[in-house]
């Protein structure tokens, strides 16, 4: 025998079923006057600083149809590449902006959709910058553990071409599953769940 | 968003993740897992700062009946019908530290099994005074309560005869976006955990056990509500002792 370490395991995940929009965005779900507003409806307001962008897309099955009922949330630093969060530590993130986001796919088309401003660049563990980036997690019914995964940005190719984390993708061939296609502001980022196209998927 | 905490923040990265102890992402038992779960390898990421860090949210946000689910629905001076209880506990990390101003939300059936939701087709009536959503904060201790009705057990499309044992849904945000998770509690004593379906995507007995709340008699309600306790386990963080640095930091 030896000194027990004395730690827990992590609940085990289960996964957010059909119905997780009650619980999540209960307006968007049709259960009003609950809560004022849906958590994280909302990650700009107008005194935010940065470029304002719209990010859309779907999650696709392995058959290529979009989920209809997935919930996406997303996580990104500021315009200046300051996380709004307590373990921030490299200073204080622009009050206006949350960096967080919920969104629902669209019940008839799959759709999501995030207004949010570009990122700046933030370290990597070695203190090299990563290129411009929003972390995603994705959760569904048939989905048992939330998947992360990272949206980069189509109009920055050369620190798409430095970034240390896209670097480390063996197969190359699926570096632009991470690519949102720029179109002026706007970006469109579908996530391949399976197949040819499958999105990189993080273990975070 | 405010930092609830007096601590000193945590900036570690998290523990790798036990992904023998969760479900996989495929289980053909779970028949919609079977086209909605990644094939290839996933790829590992020890935490940056994007993973480190995550959203923390102030009690400001909540709203008085926010942990009530029995009134936060219903008509004034109605309330939800259904057995009423408490279900309380402590969120912790894996290092048995407390998750102080960790967001719950939560999401159940009604007392009948019937979810409120538009996709939802079974034949059990809705209750006019149940809504079917909460969310509270985490104190000081990692300590959450809310109220509501226990949930019914419901039948779903899966296979022939499916049913899911009587279940709340969590969802359940720590300090970093690397501890995001949504989870399920069930009910001591329910002889049907051990035949669902997606309970059997967890493969250790164990991990299943450490979702089912206790009937709690000690914080029984006398002729109100019995109490459930339900501990939710995070992600710990590695203490940044002998962390790499940046050279010249
Ligand atoms: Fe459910």
């Amino acid at each position: 025998m030896v000194q027990p370490l004395g730690t827990l395991k992590e609940s085990a995940s289960q996964t957010a079923g059909p119905y997780v929009h009650i619980g999540l965005t209960p307006n968007f779900s049709g259960i009003t006057g609950v809560y004022e507003s849906d958590l994280g409806a909302t990650i700009v307001n107008d005194r935010t600083l940065g470029r304002r962008i719209t990010i859309t897309g779907r999650v696709l099955d392995g058959t290529g149809t979009p989920l209809k009922d997935a919930l996406i949330e997303i996580w990104q630093a500021d315009a200046a590449g300051l996380y709004n969060s307590p373990s921030e530590l490299r200073g204080s993130a622009d009050p206006n902006f949350s960096g967080w986001g919920r969104s629902a796919t669209d019940g008839e088309t799959g759709e999501y959709r995030f207004e949010t401003i570009k990122p700046g660049r933030v370290p990597f563990r070695d203190g090299r910058l990563m290129a411009p980036h929003i972390s995603f997690w994705i959760v569904a019914r048939g989905i048992n553990l939330g998947l992360n995964t990272r949206l980069y940005f189509g109009d920055e190719a050369a620190a798409n071409a430095e970034d240390p984390v896209l670097a480390r993708i063996e197969h190359r061939v699926r570096v632009p599953t991470l690519i949102a296609a720029a179109d002026g502001d706007s970006y469109r980022f579908d996530i391949h769940l399976q197949g040819e196209k499958e999105t990189v998927f993080f273990d975070i | 968003m405010t930092d609830l905490s007096n601590r000193k923040p945590e900036t570690g990265a998290f523990f790798s993740r036990d992904r023998l102890w969760h479900p996989p992402g495929l289980t053909p038992g779970y028949k919609t897992s079977v086209l909605r779960s990644p094939q290839k390898a996933l790829l590992s990421l020890d935490g940056t700062v994007s993973e480190i860090t995550g959203p923390v949210f102030g009690h400001s946000i909540l709203g008085e009946l926010d942990n009530d689910l029995i009134h936060n629905f219903a008509k004034p001076g109605e309330s939800a019908i259904g057995e009423r209880i408490i279900v309380h506990g402590r969120v912790l990390d894996e290092r048995a530290r407390p998750v102080a101003g960790a967001l719950l939300e939560f999401w159940q059936a009604n007392a009948g099994g019937r979810y409120r939701h538009k996709k939802e087709s079974y034949l059990a009536p809705l209750d006019p005074n149940f809504g079917g959503c909460g969310r509270t904060i985490t104190d000081e201790d990692g300590h959450y309560a809310f109220r509501t009705v226990k949930p019914g057990p419901y039948p779903w499309p899966n296979g022939v005869n499916d049913w899911r044992p009587a279940h709340i849904h969590f969802s359940v945000f720590g300090h970093g976006f690397a501890q995001r998770l949504i989870t399920q509690m069930y009910f001591e004593g329910d002889p049907m955990i051990w035949k669902c379906p997606i309970v059997q995507t967890i493969p250790d007995k164990a991990a299943v056990e450490q979702l089912v709340a206790a009937l709690d008699w000690g914080n029984t309600i006398p002729m109100d509500a019995r109490a459930y306790k339900f501990d939710i386990m995070l992600r710990g963080r590695r203490s940044t002792l002998f962390e790499n640095r940046m050279e010249g930091n």
